[in-house]
């Protein structure tokens, strides 16, 4: 397989003017003939369907949810970077080009990335065009905060729920071109294969969710857009329904998919509380602008808080480690989410875990300090240069609930505990996934006519994604990146005509759905699919987790192996075809989870070095720092499939150049 | 904090093959429920004991299981999202109830939101509504006006965001006795009301969206405020107020 990765050639901050510039166009009277499909309705498919619509497209919209607004980018809390400079604190776009860049430990593509940082400016005015209301200050201007792994205050946000704010602005688009009828919406339906004729995507293959039809649906691109694969853990902070079916099965058609290993462990999520427990909530990156992070010092504190003899609150101040700040002064609390994680791992290892829960995995994050600075702050502000304690707390706690309401009281809502009162325990948590499919400059994949979007790619964040940062690259890729790069496409199929769906290759891949769900449905095995999916998530979770090594990794690649002959020999799937049937969904899903995770395991142990999220145990400072191999491992892997057993796909390497940041060990401290 | 225990409950769960299959309530008795698991994660168990007993299991819809994307919609023990206030159903956990306690779960009741699946419902008219003129009329470019160029008064910007936080569940309309969809609506207009952006087309949009919401057949607001006690967002009825200010004065230039 070759990898073109169409990297534009000139200096980085012209190469995508220059590039856009000559792309092709379609003119507007031939839009209309021409059909693209988008799958998935997060920001980067929204953003792409309305675009794409807007621009006069045939377009067709497919989600699995009730409503394209439902699709999970919802859910992020903390906020959205771009280069603005409005606190004029010296940001700009090569700076946030070089955060990414150094934030992702060298492992994303120059081009890529700089073009991200200089939309990222877009972003905010087309979504204030839109009517998102984003946070403002007294004077009617754009609020921001910091988030990790950055020095300047550049991330923009809607209290704790901007990707909500977001979504629903682009959703807002969407729903103004259904209305005029340029997009054909629907809902309730999941895309289960992809229909390639002469080699280019053609058509996808989906099911209606409710009425259990096999439909086909063709067009002369496909774009998925379906989000990240956390959920091969079992437990994630993705919803229940993310999964990675729409990427692997592009992937089982030859498109190549990239950097598996590169999984976000994000650092601030509610800890597990027990075995029944079916998502992780994560707590906003946002709240370590005001939170401390810290364990107690003495193990035996540790378990005498686990025990329930010892309240955190009653700890003297020196009897606390805030371990961040010790070991990363430079930022303290807003260390990169890689480092965070692995410093929690690290210290729970070691035996200072709160949470009593099985592996008494948790640290505390404490807001006791910024209630009383803000406290004072705010009294100060109000002309009360003397105020007593309680004034200082209570104001101090009236700051906190403006800025963190929402995620104080989801906090108290799951833990039943009081986080005004008492530090938030928390711990990391599968997150967000850096790998994906591979995608070219113009973000296709290795197949012609098949793009994707945001999350689903592995185009921008390295391997280690950055807070902030999801939703300006799922908005980059869906307002001012495939508009382009999917036209240039589509100006050589303007004498195509409609595509017919009678065509062999469409009955062909409809029957290879029908097989997979009959199988399934006749097979009278004897146990649940979550019961796989679990078996699935702890393999994952214990060996291609925070901390990896060999002899882990090459016991996870055969347990992996034998759970899929067990799944598809055991797996009991009840009701039929032709309704609403939840577990044939799940089924349909975890048959993708369980060979994407044995891909996962199998490019960890090829990249025989550490890097953000993908820590491998042999590879490691003597302070315990990431190792990496610039020299054999600066590459992206690029795996190729090749049948039913996963073992036997085939890496191929695109090389990474660096020829506008200096390669460095990356440093926080 | 009280410590998670284990305790055993009764279920009464509607029970419908499809649209058309006239549905009855079901009895079910679930053991060993920890009082940690939320709402969701018990069902999760109910259903995992009904496939090991090669039972069909309960279809409910659910998504993020965080209270944001509002896809989860029970109606538990005779109130959307159940006994606890300001939640959506994901976020209900299960330290809620007692040892012994009988549960009845419905799915949302409305004409203009027709049962698919047991507990499952279609909201798309809610889409339908929203297609009809919540929005802006702005295309993609990168050409818009600078962010920054037109200052928004923070208390109008803050009050426009709490509009917009709702997450289209549909609790304001399962709870009203009329199968009143103001609430909803009445956010959605007053989330571009509030700012300088949704001037432009507030005659056309709060006229478009008053009609979709009728031609859905959601019912008229009585002023019960049923829909403020169960929105699980806190979407106060101010903005059903704004919406008939907006809707009058649309009226009178229209």
């Amino acid at each position: 397989m070759k990898l073109d990765s169409k990297i534009p050639e000139g200096p980085i901050a012209d190469k995508w003017t220059n590039y856009k510039d000559h792309l092709k166009l379609v003119a507007p009277n031939n839009r209309p003939k021409i059909d693209v499909i988008v799958v998935g309705t997060g920001l980067a498919g929204s953003s792409a369907a309305a675009s794409l619509a807007e621009m006069g497209y045939n377009v067709k919209a497919f989600c699995f949810q009730d409503s394209p607004r439902r699709a999970h980018s919802i859910a992020a809390q903390g906020g959205i970077n771009a280069a603005k400079n409005y606190q004029n604190d010296g940001d700009s776009t090569f700076r946030l080009f070089y955060d990414t860049i150094k934030g992702g430990d060298y492992r994303a593509r120059e081009a890529n990335v700089h073009r991200l940082a200089e939309v990222s400016g877009n972003i905010i005015d087309q979504c204030v065009a839109q009517g998102v209301p984003f946070a403002r200050d007294y004077g009617g201007n754009l609020d921001n905060r910091s988030f990790g792994g950055t020095q300047v205050q550049r991330t923009f946000y809607a209290a704790g729920q901007t990707g909500q704010q977001l979504l629903l602005g682009a959703y807002s688009s969407l729903s103004r071109q259904i209305g005029q009828g340029n997009i054909q919406m629907f809902n309730r339906h999941e895309m289960l294969d992809l229909v390639k004729i002469d080699g280019k995507a053609r058509g996808i293959i989906a099911r209606n969710l409710v009425t259990g039809e096999i439909e086909r649906h063709s067009a002369h691109a496909v774009i998925i857009a379906t989000g990240g694969y956390g959920n091969v853990y079992f437990l994630s902070t993705n919803a229940m329904g993310s999964n990675v079916t729409a990427g692997w099965k592009i992937h089982k058609q030859g498109a190549a998919f990239a950097n598996p290993c590169y999984v976000q462990i994000h650092p601030t999520c509610i800890p597990v509380h027990g075995t029944n427990q079916s998502k992780l909530t994560l707590m906003s990156e946002s709240l370590r602008n005001s939170g401390r992070i810290w364990v107690p010092k003495k193990k035996e504190d540790a378990e005498a808080i686990r025990a329930g003899k010892l309240k955190p609150t009653q700890l003297a101040e020196e009897d606390r480690d805030y371990y961040l700040e010790r070991k990363y002064p430079a930022f303290g609390n807003l260390v990169p989410r890689d480092v965070a994680s692995r410093a929690a791992k690290e210290v729970c290892d070691e035996g200072h875990g709160i949470e009593a829960n099985d592996t008494n995995e948790g640290v505390y994050l404490d807001f006791s300090s910024e209630i009383q600075s803000k406290g004072r702050q705010t009294a100060y502000a109000k002309g009360n240069h003397h105020p007593t304690d309680e004034e200082v707390t209570k104001l101090g706690k009236q700051w906190l609930e403006e800025k963190y309401g929402n995620l104080f009281t989801m906090y108290q809502k799951i833990t039943d505990e009081n986080p005004y009162e008492t530090p938030m325990k928390i711990y990391p948590a599968v997150h967000y996934t850096m790998g994906g499919v591979w995608v070219d400059y113009n973000l296709q994949s290795t197949i012609p006519g098949c793009f994707v979007a945001g999350e689903a790619n592995f185009s921008d964040h390295g391997a280690n994604r950055l807070g902030a940062s999801a939703l300006m690259q799922g908005l980059a890729d869906g307002y001012f990146v495939l508009p382009y790069t999917v036209s240039n496409y589509l100006a050589d199929e303007i004498r195509t005509g409609k595509i017919s769906t009678d065509s062999p290759e469409f009955v062909e891949a409809e029957n290879r759905v029908k097989d997979s769900i009959n199988k399934f449905l006749n097979n009278n095995g004897s146990k649940t699919v979550d019961h796989f999916h679990k078996r699935l998530g702890l393999i994952m979770w214990n060996k291609v987790g925070m901390g990896r090594n060999e002899a882990g990794l090459t016991e996870a690649i055969s347990e992996i192996a034998a759970l899929k002959e067990e799944f598809y020999k055991d797996v009991y799937v009840p009701g039929s075809a032709d309704e609403l049937n939840q577990e044939l969904e799940k089924a349909l899903r975890v048959a993708d989870f369980i060979d994407l995770g044995q891909l996962m395991a199998m490019d960890a142990l090829q990249r025989k070095e550490s890097c953000g999220g993908h820590f491998r145990e042999e590879y490691q400072d003597s302070e315990g720092e990431t190792l990496r191999d610039d020299e054999n491992f600066s590459f992206v892997g690029a795996w190729e499939y090749m049948g039913y057993d996963i073992s036997k796909e085939i890496l191929n390497k695109e090389e990474l150049k660096y020829e506008f940041i200096k390669i460095a060990a990356r440093n926080y401290k | 904090m009280s410590a998670a225990k284990n305790i055993n409950i009764n279920l009464k769960i509607w029970r419908q093959k499809n649209a058309k299959a006239k549905g009855s309530m079901e009895t079910y008795k679930l053991d060993n429920v920890s009082t940690a698991s939320s709402f969701l994660e018990m069902l999760d168990q109910l259903n995992e004991e009904l496939v090991n007993e090669k039972k069909e299991p309960v279809a409910f819809d659910h998504d993020c299981r965080e209270g944001i994307c509002g896809m989860c919609s029970l109606y538990i023990n005779g109130r959307a999202h159940g006994p606890d206030t300001g939640t959506t159903t994901c976020q209900l956990h299960m330290r809620k109830f007692n040892d012994g306690d009988t549960i009845f779960i419905e799915p949302w009741r409305s004409k203009a939101f027709p049962v698919v699946k047991d507990l499952v419902v279609d909201r798309s008219s809610f889409d339908r509504i929203q297609q009809a003129g919540g929005f802006v009329s702005v295309n993609t470019s990168g050409n818009t006006i600078d962010a920054n160029a037109t200052p928004i008064n923070k208390g109008d910007a803050d009050k426009s965001f709490e509009a917009a936080a709702c997450i289209g569940c549909g609790a304001c309309v399962a709870t009203c006795k009329n199968g009143s969809a103001m609430l909803f609506v009445g956010a959605k207009v007053s989330q571009y009301a509030l700012l300088p952006q949704g001037k432009v087309e507030a005659t056309e949009r709060v006229l478009n969206m008053v009609r979709q919401m009728d031609e859905e057949g959601f019912g008229n607001c009585t002023n019960t405020g049923a829909c403020e006690v169960e929105c699980p967002k806190g979407i106060s009825l101010e903005n059903i107020a704004r919406m008939n200010r907006e809707y009058l004065s649309a009226s009178l230039k229209g």
